[in-house]
């Protein structure tokens, strides 16, 4: 028996933060009184009609450019009809074969289209089976209906529960850096579906899939389908088949109930929606759209990789978290500006890597306000402003203070503020250098002080110096080179 | 008052506006004769008052976020002294959403409804000075074309008692040409206001698809629904249109007809080129119809008028596309009525889906039922294709005929229906017999094109014995899209030339002439 392996695609629901709702004048909400939001359209009394939302148009095609689609020169809406009491009309405005957003890709993982729609009202279901089947009663809220959507639907190119979850996040944020949703899975405006199956390793025709719903956050979406890959891993491994069918995903149990068979799904009858005209997208808004998208997170973890050397992992937090990204390019441009104003022979900062800004940022100064009680965001709080965390780099990196008084002054930067090296000279934090022999002499002490140590790191013990280092810097306060330390042991031990 | 109901819309607001005669007063005189009303034209009157405020749906008011008054009823500001309607009376068709006023669509399952806001054609009227007279009678959702088809009973016409008046805008039609109203709004699908404006003598107007804004119109078949104005006489109607037209924010179909419209004034027809489509001489046509119908073309030329055959190719699809669009959009547009927020509720809701089911089953009548079977299933996963698809296919085409045709001819004429008023029930039982009356007036509007009908003769139902009194005979004229100000001056000339009213003269029912 081949492995099998995982195919996976991917259907995200976006709440967009528009004002208004997809075809009426309503506020969007979330939380508020049931029912307060609603409206003779959204409530489809008799006569009314959808006017579209021209907001809605125009984030639907900054997601678009975002995940590279093509845009439709005219895209139409249709209507999808079903009967149900969160979709009052009994169809939804949906798009169906013209959607306003074509093929595009995000990553490596290949997006087949992303379409503009309206959301049903939320239902409660009263009673056991928190389902309508079965119910005692069920309560509709309809400010939620009408909230206009987009719906990004990917091929089925992710190959596992972890990439899957992964994905999710990179496209989640790059979402939320257009500025055109909450994205906030927990309230719903962000959800994802997976349809997955299964295939021997190295075919390509697909399994037969199910789609999973119910996910709403990143670890139970791939929880969710991790678990049915396993499930579908043993019908299949046990020579069964695989049904298509919908599944709920309950994260408390981490079971997957059905909630409708092939057999039972829905005749949609879509047809094109008579009350709208094509959504014909102006140069000019094309061109608005465009010029608004920010450098989003798979382009700047790309240039943070290629341009600056940032390790992934470091490139993919910045491109990830926009305000601190923009904090360590102001940090960085500072360590550049120093280099280039001072005169000083002896100031090399332009050999600040950026990887060592980068560590800065991301590690001693969150480290420093975490230690301080403070939340990571606190960098925005100007105490500790890009140009000072510059200065300081530089000093550690020009080998003025240790990196350990580096990071004594940065406490003190977080707490009060201030001028980095005003703060060295009152603390007197300057590096210890080799030349004045007072660091030899105190090498020379601890030495002594530690024969046992001395001893094994004669005999071939390496990590028995760090007891000596330690004596040193205990001593020195931090302010010599670690560095300079060792080799000044290893000198006077004659290695 | 039989002088102030005389007037038509024209004269009055000119009256009106000269000071001549007092605005309430002339609304008061229509209210008198609109109580009299033994036809059955009118569903709710402003006479009776509403007894608005009970309706307790959730949310704002109208949508466009304006205040909305209620010109309706016992308390309703005094009539205008203003604008180009000011204190007109106008009856309207139930299809019409007025805030307050108990809306039907002629249907059982909104019994009860008092919408939260006022349709866009409504509001422009009252915005123009006009008045709320009542709302009149139609067939259940504008599906139909006798009128026979209302739940709340069939209306009369008023040229025969025991006849029908044509339909979906039956009440409008009766009560306008049996003086129960100086004018009327319509809508018209397929034939829905142009047949019954044919069957009761008077002119009716389907504007452009697009030129006056549908919302508030309850829906029937979105592509094909047009607001209209029924009215005694062309200038009238180009007056209403006039009013009525215009892009709504609130429509995204609408566009308006630009650059507005004035009262028509031509009195001849010379160099304006009129094609017979070649395909009449082949259709069903009551001899009585011909006749007129020819007498009526003999009348262009006598005008000034060149007349010749062009041809329509796809127009004999027209009827078989249309009940396959038109029922597909019915179905999707009826399936909001559920029981659930507003209208009739079927007792026994042990649970949703049988309270779904009950309301449905209670809540329409056997031809929207139809209907909505039909559209469902030219809907479904499988026969799209074969049904919807064909037909918008079948649409293209004839749209496509008409182009071509009004490439060499201004406007297009037929016989508005293909027969005078039918006797009360004498169709019921055969639906495409009934379906066939909207023969000639279907193609105009899947081409979305205007079409209006004016009275042009009467004529004596088939079978009749001689002597029998005649009965209307409407002449359909068509132009091509947004064509409307020169429809109406070649109607208008025509009209002058015809004087239907007075060749039939106490014959017309508005002037008590009623013979039944």
């Amino acid at each position: 028996m081949p492995e099998l392996e995982a195919v996976i695609g991917l259907e995200i629901h976006v709440q967009l933060a528009t004002r208004t709702k997809m075809f009426c004048g309503c506020a969007l909400s979330f939380g508020d009184e049931p029912n307060v939001h609603t409206c003779p359209i959204c409530l489809a009394h008799p006569g009314v009609l959808p006017v579209p939302n021209e907001e809605a148009v125009r984030f639907a095609l900054k997601i678009g450019m975002a995940l590279g689609c093509e845009i439709a020169p005219r895209s139409i809406f249709h209507r999808k009809n079903y009967f149900y009491p969160d979709n009052p009309k009994a169809y939804q405005i949906s798009q169906y074969d013209i959607p306003i957003c074509g093929a595009g890709k995000l990553g490596e993982i290949r997006i087949t289209r992303a379409h503009l729609e309206e959301d049903a009202a939320k239902t409660i279901h009263v009673g056991e089976s928190g389902r309508i089947h079965g119910s005692a009663a069920s309560l509709v809220d309809f400010n939620r209906g009408g909230t206009p959507l987009v719906e990004i639907v990917t091929e089925p190119d992710l190959r596992g529960a972890a990439e899957a979850a992964e994905w999710a996040r990179l496209l989640r944020e790059t979402v939320r850096q257009l500025g055109v949703s909450d994205v906030n899975m927990e309230e719903g405006s962000l959800r994802v579906d997976a349809n997955v199956s299964v295939r021997p390793a190295g075919t390509e025709e697909l399994g037969t899939k199910t789609e999973l719903k119910n996910m709403n956050s990143f670890r139970f979406l791939q929880r969710g389908i991790e678990a049915e890959l396993e499930r579908q891993r043993e019908i299949v491994g046990a020579g069964g088949t695989v049904e298509q069918e919908t599944l709920h995903f309950d994260p408390a149990s981490g079971d997957l109930t059905s909630l409708r068979s092939k057999e039972e799904a829905h005749d949609y009858r879509y047809f094109p929606e008579p009350d709208l005209v094509a959504i014909a997208p102006t140069e000019a808004m094309l061109a608005a759209a465009r010029e608004s998208l920010p450098e989003l997170p798979a382009e700047r973890q790309a240039r943070y990789e290629t341009e600056l050397r940032l390790d992934p992992e470091q490139a993919k937090r910045f491109a990830g978290d926009p305000a601190l990204s923009e904090y360590f390019e102001a940090t960085f441009a500072a360590t550049r500006a120093d280099s280039e104003t001072e005169d000083d022979s002896q100031s090399d900062t332009a050999a600040i890597e950026p990887r060592v800004v980068a560590n800065w940022v991301s590690g001693d100064l969150i480290a420093t306000l975490r230690a301080a009680d403070k939340t990571d965001e606190d960098f925005r709080d100007p105490t500790v402003p890009p140009a000072a965390l510059a200065a300081l780099a530089a000093q550690v990196a020009t080998k003025a203070i240790s990196h350990g008084s580096g990071r004594k002054v940065l406490t003190i930067l977080v707490e009060e503020g201030g001028d980095p090296k005003a703060i060295v000279e009152r603390e007197g934090l300057a590096q210890m250098g080799g030349d004045d022999g007072e660091l030899a002499a105190i090498v020379a002490a601890a030495i002594e002080g530690d024969p046992a140590a001395a001893e094994q790191i004669r005999s071939g013990n390496g990590k028995a110096i760090g007891a000596i280092v330690g004596a040193v810097m205990r001593e020195t306060k931090g302010r010599a080179d670690g560095g300079e330390v060792n080799r000044l042991i290893r000198q006077q031990l004659g290695l | 008052m039989a002088e102030l109901t005389d007037l038509t819309v024209a004269e009055a607001a000119a009256k009106i506006a000269a000071g001549a005669i007092s605005a309430a007063e002339y609304f008061a005189a229509w209210r008198e004769a609109a109580a009299a009303d033994d036809l059955n034209a009118y569903l709710w009157r402003a006479d009776g008052g509403p007894s608005s405020g009970d309706w307790t749906g959730a949310g704002e008011s109208a949508p466009a976020g304006e205040g909305v008054e209620t010109p309706y009823g016992a308390n309703a500001p005094a009539p205008a002294d203003s604008g180009p309607l000011a204190g007109v009376p106008i009856a309207v068709k139930d299809i019409f959403t007025t805030e307050g006023v108990p809306t039907t669509a002629g249907s059982k399952i909104l019994a009860g409804y008092r919408p939260p806001y006022t349709a866009t054609a409504v509001r422009k009227l009252t915005a123009a000075g006009a008045r709320v007279l009542g709302k009149t009678n139609m067939d259940e959702f504008a599906m139909g074309s006798s009128n026979e088809n209302s739940a709340y009973g069939p209306v009369r016409n008023p040229w025969d008692r025991e006849r029908v008046p044509g339909g979906s805008s039956g009440g409008s039609a009766a009560a306008v040409a049996g003086g129960l109203a100086p004018a009327a709004l319509g809508t018209d699908t397929g034939g829905s206001i142009r047949q019954p404006a044919s069957l009761c003598g008077i002119v009716g107007l389907k504007p452009t698809y697009g030129a006056i804004s549908r919302f508030g119109m309850i829906a029937f078949a979105s592509s094909l629904d047009q607001c209209g104005p029924l009215t005694r006489n062309v200038a009238d109607a180009a007056l209403l249109l006039g009013v009525l037209e215009g892009k709504d924010p609130l429509d995204s179909t609408s566009v308006g007809l630009g650059g507005g419209l004035s009262l028509p004034s031509r009195e001849d027809l010379t160099g304006l080129r009129f094609g017979v489509p070649k395909e009449i001489g082949e259709g069903a046509l009551d001899p009585g119809v011909r006749t007129v119908f020819e007498a009526t073309i003999a009348r262009i030329e006598e005008l000034g008028g060149n007349v010749t055959e062009v041809v329509l190719p796809h127009a004999e699809h027209g009827i078989s596309a249309y009940y396959v669009i038109a029922p597909a959009e019915a179905s999707s547009n009826l399936a909001r009525y559920d029981g659930v927020r507003y209208g009739m509720r079927a007792a026994g809701d042990e649970d949703l889906v049988t309270m779904y089911e009950e309301t449905r089953a209670q809540g329409f009548g056997t031809e929207v039922k139809r209907r909505i079977m039909l559209g469902t299933y030219a809907l479904s996963s499988g026969y799209y294709d074969a049904y919807y698809g064909q037909a918008q296919k079948v649409r293209t085409r004839i749209a496509g005929d008409f182009d071509a045709a009004f490439g060499e001819v201004d406007f297009v004429v037929t016989p508005t229906s293909p027969s005078v008023a039918f006797g009360l029930g004498e169709k019921t039982d055969d639906p495409l017999a009934m379906y066939l009356n909207d023969f000639f007036t279907v193609p105009m509007s899947l081409a979305g094109i205007p079409a209006i009908s004016i009275p042009a003769g009467l004529a004596a139902p088939e079978g009749a014995g001689d002597g029998a009194p005649g009965l209307p005979v409407g002449f359909q004229i068509a132009a091509p899209a947004f064509g409307e100000q020169q429809l109406l001056e070649a109607a208008h000339a025509l009209e002058g030339a015809l004087g239907f009213a007075a060749a039939a003269g106490d014959a017309v029912p508005w002037r008590g002439g009623d013979r039944a």
